[in-house]
């Protein structure tokens, strides 16, 4: 059997949590684009447009994101898809932000005073102009805080994907527990490692949340 | 692709599928009452107790809200016993989950009491009252009602977070749907019915509790 040393466990773990940083930092970036164009819909003038926006995000706000990647990891291979922990995970994850930073965006689109559109319009602009110079800019100020929250939110849910099989923080763990006996030493340090990642991006939000106050 | 969904299993599954819903509601139900009351300790501490208790009470909220339900889990029911703390799947369950949610609800309950204006304490001990009546019935009724509606978010979300708990072999919901769909090979139809499921105890859990403050803390509570 192989010996595992305290450092020999601390630098598999470091070495699998690049695929957790990565994994959050795509799911984000994904998460991001999907929600903008879910945020155009949420915001839409035609009533039934907006009804799908809102169900969309209600269905992922309302179900756990454990059932969401399950139907994602058996669900597209009957789409004749090859699928692999990877892309379940990324996909998974990707629509889960999306629901949450559209919804948070939203928040942020309503916040802004009506006459933010009057004067947009008054000046000649058009939707998309209005949208792209006067509102989403505004929007996304003023929501600065809860995004970065949500980022929080997201790197701790990555730890979800371990159970579909991504070989990430959680799952290297779980086998390195079952080769060493240590569990103790083993889920302090990944709590550890992911406070690390944590609680500076918390401060952060934390710090933006007092400069909106004043 | 030929694949064509087949939901001939579900007639014999209703059974396994309500034992592992009663068992999520079960779970959430004891988290809400023991994570409120712990979180009510947990505020009160952190406003009015020593200093070393504030500073705890800060940094376990802290380490909780930053490090995954999942690995606070795992830590619980394969860590402790190392310490000679050897739990059952659900009480190891219940206690990660009162844990995880205490961390947010402190920080929720805090803001509430935050919120009664201070000639509330000053009037109440003016007519006599001592401290913990003052706190348990003047300054507390009306901070909860300020916070019913998040307190009402945290409980569905740790609701649906639940699900992870069937790592640790709690027959609850997700268990339920493992078994399910590894005896009848049918994972997408399986996990989209318990998807369902949740989606309407999530519902349900919701209007259940904004109906239930009204009936408890008065109108003004959505």
């Amino acid at each position: 059997m192989i010996e595992f040393t305290f450092w020999d466990i601390l630098r598999n773990l470091l070495l699998a949590a690049r695929w957790t940083v990565l994994l959050s930092l795509a799911a984000f970036v994904g998460g991001a684009l999907v929600g903008l164009a879910v945020l155009f819909f949420r915001i839409a003038k035609n009533k039934w447009i907006k009804r799908v926006a809102s169900g969309y995000i209600a269905l992922f706000q309302g179900t756990p994101l454990l059932m969401q990647l399950f139907l994602m990891f058996f669900g597209l291979p009957m789409l004749g898809l090859r699928i692999e922990p990877w892309t379940a995970a990324m996909l998974g994850l990707t629509f889960f932000a999306s629901a949450y930073l559209a919804e948070i965006w939203r928040s942020g689109v309503d916040a802004l005073p009506r006459g933010q559109w009057d004067a947009g319009a008054s000046l000649g602009l058009h939707y998309l102009q209005e949208l792209r110079l006067i509102i989403l800019p505004q929007a996304f100020s003023i929501t600065r805080a809860p995004t970065v929250g949500f980022l929080v939110q997201l790197i701790k849910s990555t730890a979800l994907t371990s159970i579909i099989g991504f070989e990430e923080l959680v799952r290297t763990s779980n086998a390195i527990n079952n080769a060493t006996f240590e569990p103790f030493t083993v889920y302090g340090m990944v709590a550890l490692i992911f406070f690390v990642m944590c609680f500076p991006l918390t401060q952060y939000a934390r710090r933006l949340e007092r400069a909106a106050a004043h | 692709m030929g694949y064509s969904l087949d939901f001939g299993w579900l007639a014999g599954a209703a059974g396994a599928i309500a034992r592992g819903a009663a068992t999520t509601v079960l779970l959430i139900a004891v988290t809400t009452l023991a994570g409120t009351f712990l979180s009510i300790l947990g505020a009160a501490g952190k406003r009015n107790g020593p200093k070393p208790l504030r500073l705890a009470i800060a940094a376990y909220v802290e380490v909780m809200r930053n490090t995954p339900f999942l690995v606070q889990l795992f830590f619980i029911f394969f860590g402790l016993p190392s310490l000679g703390v050897r739990l059952d799947p659900i009480l190891a369950a219940m206690l990660a989950m009162t844990l995880n949610m205490a961390a947010y609800t402190i920080e929720i309950v805090g803001a509430g009491l935050d919120a009664v204006p201070r000639g509330q304490t000053e009037a109440a001990l003016a007519l006599g009252l001592r401290p913990r009546q003052v706190f348990i019935k003047i300054v507390l009724p009306q901070a909860l009602k300020v916070i019913y509606p998040a307190l009402t978010s945290q409980i569905v979300i740790m609701m649906l977070e639940s699900a992870v708990v069937s790592q640790i072999a709690v027959r609850e919901l997700t268990y339920e749907a493992d078994m399910l769909q590894a005896r009848t090979f049918r994972a997408f139809e399986t996990y989209l019915v318990v998807t369902m499921v949740y989606l309407g105890l999530s519902m349900g859990l919701r209007r259940l509790l904004v109906s239930g403050g009204r009936r408890a803390l008065g109108a003004g509570v959505s």
